[in-house]
């Protein structure tokens, strides 16, 4: 139980990685506020799981595109627990398509909440940890902002600019104890990556080496080690959890 | 609150954070100048002096703060 009496805050887990990374640190002792956008229901169910785990949740609607959404969210959460120590940035959205044909509307949305949106909350998260003097912020990137994709523009560029973010944060508030790690997840098993065609998913599993998709557990795994006090000494790095796509 | 108790209240809150002499702490020290302040420090300063004196500095309020005097008379006129 090595994140008791921490507070984490985790956007988009109501499912996929972020609902995994949310039972996750429960699991090891967190409370957990959980941030949806739109399912509610789904949002509940990660919090029954949380609380099943032992821990409490806190669910939170909030568009996190939305400065003063985000900054309510913050402050209800260090209201209602008294700190904030994690923050793992994970919500994110897809609005695929050729560049040739992408509309100006699916590349703002996709860069609003997945870029901006890490922005806003972390710019909020800061503050408390700041106070506190120590925090640990995850932002879950993605191998194609390392590799790039082909019909992904907007989220390559998003999850690209998501691992800068992460380095330039990381340098701001190295000195007050506060680390800012990303994790870059592969081909990951998510309502997500199932919308995407046959020949894609062929295609990719033939490009990764350890031979298998991956399950949101195996992230959710690497953002416990990065919650913990066991990565103390790392700070802006990019930790891929991709069955090896991407060697660095 | 008289000028000359905010004063104290902010020199304590600056020498506690910057870790810098009382003596240095005048209403003409620039925190950048004089007193070593990065911006960083200003940010958690501005935070401090929320909490001390129970008011919200809005960022565009804090960029413009550049001396002890600046807080001072910012407090002065913004206290509720």
């Amino acid at each position: 139980m090595g994140l008791q009496g921490k507070v984490a805050l985790v956007t988009g887990a109501s499912r996929g990685i972020g609902r995994a990374i949310a039972i996750a640190l429960a699991k090891q002792g967190a409370s957990i506020i959980v941030n949806y956008s739109g399912n509610k229901a789904r949002a509940e169910e990660t919090a029954a799981d949380i609380r099943a785990a032992g821990a409490e949740a806190l669910v939170w609607q909030s568009d996190i595109s939305d400065e003063q959404s985000v900054q309510d969210m913050v402050k209800q959460s260090v209201d209602h627990f008294g700190h904030l120590d994690i923050v793992v940035n994970n919500a994110g959205i897809t609005r695929d398509g050729l560049l040739m044909r992408m509309k100006e509307t699916d590349w703002d949305a996709v860069l609003n909440t997945n870029l901006k949106g890490v922005f806003l909350v972390t710019k909020a998260a800061l503050r408390p940890m700041m106070r506190q003097k120590q925090g640990r912020i995850i932002n879950i990137a993605s191998v194609v902002g390392i590799l790039g994709n082909p019909g992904q523009a907007n989220y390559v560029a998003a999850k690209a600019g998501l691992i800068g973010l992460t380095k330039a944060t990381a340098r701001e508030v190295a000195s007050r104890g506060i680390t800012v790690n990303a994790v870059a997840p592969g081909f990951i098993v998510t309502e997500m990556t199932d919308q995407l065609p046959e020949d894609v998913k062929e295609k990719m599993l033939s490009e990764i080496p350890l031979g298998k998709l991956g399950t949101p557990e195996n992230v959710a795994d690497v953002v416990s080690f990065l919650a913990s006090d066991e990565s103390r000494y790392m700070t802006g790095q990019t930790l891929s959890v991709d069955g090896g796509m991407a060697m660095q | 609150m008289a000028e000359e108790d905010v004063l104290v209240r902010v020199k304590k809150i600056v020498v506690d954070r910057l870790g810098v002499d009382e003596a240095d702490v005048k209403l003409e020290a620039s925190f950048k100048e004089d007193l070593d302040a990065d911006s960083l420090d200003i940010v958690e300063l501005v935070m401090e002096l929320e909490d001390e004196f129970n008011l919200e500095i809005s960022d565009e309020d804090a960029e413009k703060i550049q001396t002890v005097g600046d807080v001072v008379s910012y407090i002065e006129n913004h206290k509720s």
